[in-house]
C-alpha cells in the first residue's frame, strides 16, 4: 500500500481536503470521494471525453489525470454550470435542441462547449466541430449538439 | 480502471527530480503532463514503484527566442505552443501542436513528454527531425545536448540515461525561403496518427537547397527519410521529383498491420502525405499562408 498524500482541491467553489492514494484518478475523486456523479466515466482510455472537467480554466480528461496532480487547483464540473437554480444557457440549448439522447456524453460535451464559448464567444461551425473533437457521442450524430452550441452562443451574446 | 499502487513524489526543481530518480532507482518513472503515462498505468503495462511528478517545476514551460535560436521548455504544453507567437510564424509547429489528439489532451500533454516517451506514434519526435532539433537533458552527471537523430533508439527506448530528464528542445528558426508542413492522418481526433510526415524545404531561386523529410507512426522509431531528402535537394520541384521523394519515403518506412490499418494502406498513406507535405512546404517557402493540421474522418 502506497503512502497517502494530502491534497486540497476546490470544486465548483467548495474547498475540499482529502488524503488520497496516489493512484486515485481525478474522476474517481470527483465521483467517489466528493459524490459529484454528474461527471461520467465513459471509455476510461482518454478517447471519449465524457469525464471532461475544467481544471484551472482548462479542459482536461479527468480519467487521464491523478487526483494528486490537481492539488491546489480549481475544478469546474457540470454541477457547477447551474447558477441560482437556473440552468446555464448551454444546458437550456441542449434541452431545447435535443442535443442528447442517452445523455452519457452530455456532461463532457457541456464542459468542452463551455470552454469553447469562453475562448470564442461566436464560433463558426468548423470551430464548434474542432472544439468538441475530444468528445464522442454515439447517439445523436452530433447535428443537434452543434445546433445547441450555436444557439447558446447566439443567446449568450445577446444576453437573452 | 485503476493503476496499481505506487508512491508519488512531487519535484520542485530539476535537481530535486534527478535526486529522487537516483534514490529510487529503476522502479521510478517521470511524469510531466501524464497523457502518455496515465493510459499505460491504467492498463498496468508498466511495472513501476514510484512516480516523480516534474509537472510543476518552474521555468520549464517557457518559449524563448535568442536571435534565430529557439528554445522550448520541456513542460510547455501542446496548447501553449499552438497559441504562441512562435507557432504563428513557424507554421509547421502550429500544424503539429494544434492537431495533437484533442483540446483536452493538448492542455495537459507536453513536448518533453512526447519526446521522452520514445513512442513512434507521438508527433513531436518526427516533427523535430525536420528542424534538426537538439534535446537538452540533465542527469546526475550534469547537462548534455543530444541530437534528435537517433534520440529514439527503439520502441519506447530513448538515449536518456537512468535518472536523466529532458529539460528543453532547441532548434534554429527556419530562415527566409524555408517552409515546412506536418501532415498527419488519424482515425478520429483523440487517436494517434495512422501515419504522419513532416517536411521542411529551403528553396532558393526555384531550387531546393535543403530538405528534411521525417515520418511518424511508420515504424518502431520516428524515421528520417534521407533518400527522400536526396531526391529533392538540388532539384526544382515538379511531379517527377515529388513522386520519387514519396516513393523513397515509403521505402524508408516500416509500417505494420494493426488496428489503425494494414501496412499496405499505411504505405499508400505515407506516399500521399509526403506529396501533400512537400506541396504545402513549397507554398509556405514562397511566403504563402496555408492552413494545415491533422486530418481525420
Amino acid at each position: 500500500m502506497s503512502e497517502r498524500i494530502g491534497i486540497t482541491v476546490t470544486v465548483n467553489g467548495t474547498r475540499y481536503e482529502r488524503e488520497v492514494e496516489p493512484r486515485l484518478l481525478l474522476v474517481q475523486l470527483i465521483r467517489e470521494e466528493l459524490r459529484l456523479t454528474g461527471t461520467h466515466i465513459g471509455c476510461d482510455t482518454s478517447y471519449c471525453g465524457a469525464c471532461t472537467i475544467l481544471l484551472d480554466g482548462e479542459p482536461v480528461k479527468s480519467c487521464t489525470m491523478l487526483a494528486v496532480q490537481a492539488d491546489g487547483g480549481e475544478v469546474l464540473t457540470v454541477e457547477g454550470l447551474e447558477k441560482d437554480g437556473k440552468l446555464h444557457p448551454l444546458q437550456e440549448a441542449f434541452s431545447e435542441h435535443h442535443g442528447l439522447q442517452c445523455g452519457y456524453c452530455t456532461p463532457g460535451m457541456l464542459m468542452s462547449a463551455y470552454y469553447l464559448l469562453e475562448q470564442n464567444p461566436d464560433p463558426s461551425n468548423a470551430e464548434i466541430r474542432k472544439g468538441i473533437q475530444g468528445n464522442l457521442c454515439r447517439c445523436t450524430g452530433y447535428k443537434n449538439i452543434f445546433a445547441a452550441i450555436s444557439d447558446a452562443a447566439a443567446k449568450m451574446q445577446t444576453g437573452s | 480502471m485503476y493503476p496499481a499502487p505506487f508512491d508519488y513524489h512531487r519535484a520542485n526543481s530539476v535537481d530535486e527530480a534527478i535526486g529522487m530518480l537516483s534514490d529510487i532507482g529503476e522502479g521510478a518513472r517521470v511524469m510531466a503532463g501524464g497523457q502518455s503515462l496515465l493510459p499505460v498505468l491504467k492498463m498496468r503495462f508498466d511495472e513501476l514503484t514510484d512516480i516523480v511528478d516534474i509537472g510543476r517545476i518552474p521555468d520549464l514551460n517557457q518559449i524563448e527566442e535568442n536571435g534565430n535560436g529557439v528554445s522550448i521548455g520541456a513542460l510547455t504544453t501542446h496548447s501553449c505552443i499552438a497559441a504562441s507567437a512562435l507557432a504563428g510564424s513557424v507554421p509547421i509547429l502550429l500544424d503539429c501542436a494544434s492537431g495533437i489528439a484533442d483540446v483536452q489532451v493538448r492542455s495537459r500533454g507536453t513536448i518533453g513528454g512526447s519526446v521522452a516517451s520514445g513512442d513512434p506514434s507521438c508527433d513531436w519526435p518526427a516533427l523535430l527531425h525536420t528542424l534538426d532539433a537538439e534535446i537538452q537533458c540533465q542527469g546526475p552527471n550534469g547537462t548534455r545536448t543530444l541530437d534528435i537523430n537517433g534520440f529514439v533508439e527503439d520502441l519506447y527506448q530513448t538515449a536518456l540515461q537512468p535518472s536523466e530528464i529532458i529539460t528543453g528542445i532547441r532548434f534554429k528558426r527556419p530562415g527566409a525561403g524555408s517552409g515546412g508542413a506536418y501532415c498527419a492522418f488519424k482515425r478520429c481526433a483523440p487517436a494517434y496518427p495512422t501515419t504522419s510526415v513532416g517536411v521542411q524545404l529551403t528553396i532558393t531561386d526555384g531550387q531546393v537547397e535543403s530538405a528534411r523529410v521525417a515520418l511518424g507512426s511508420s515504424g518502431l522509431t520516428p524515421i528520417r527519410a534521407q533518400q527522400a531528402e536526396a531526391e529533392l535537394e538540388g532539384q526544382s520541384l515538379g511531379a517527377g521529383q515529388i513522386g520519387r521523394a514519396a516513393d523513397a519515403a515509403v521505402a524508408a518506412s516500416d509500417p505494420v498491420d494493426d488496428q489503425r490499418g494494414s501496412a499496405d494502406f499505411k504505405r499508400q498513406l505515407i506516399a500521399h502525405l509526403t506529396k501533400r507535405a512537400i506541396g504545402i512546404a513549397e507554398r509556405r517557402a514562397s511566403g504563402e499562408q496555408v492552413v494545415n493540421s491533422h486530418e481525420y474522418y
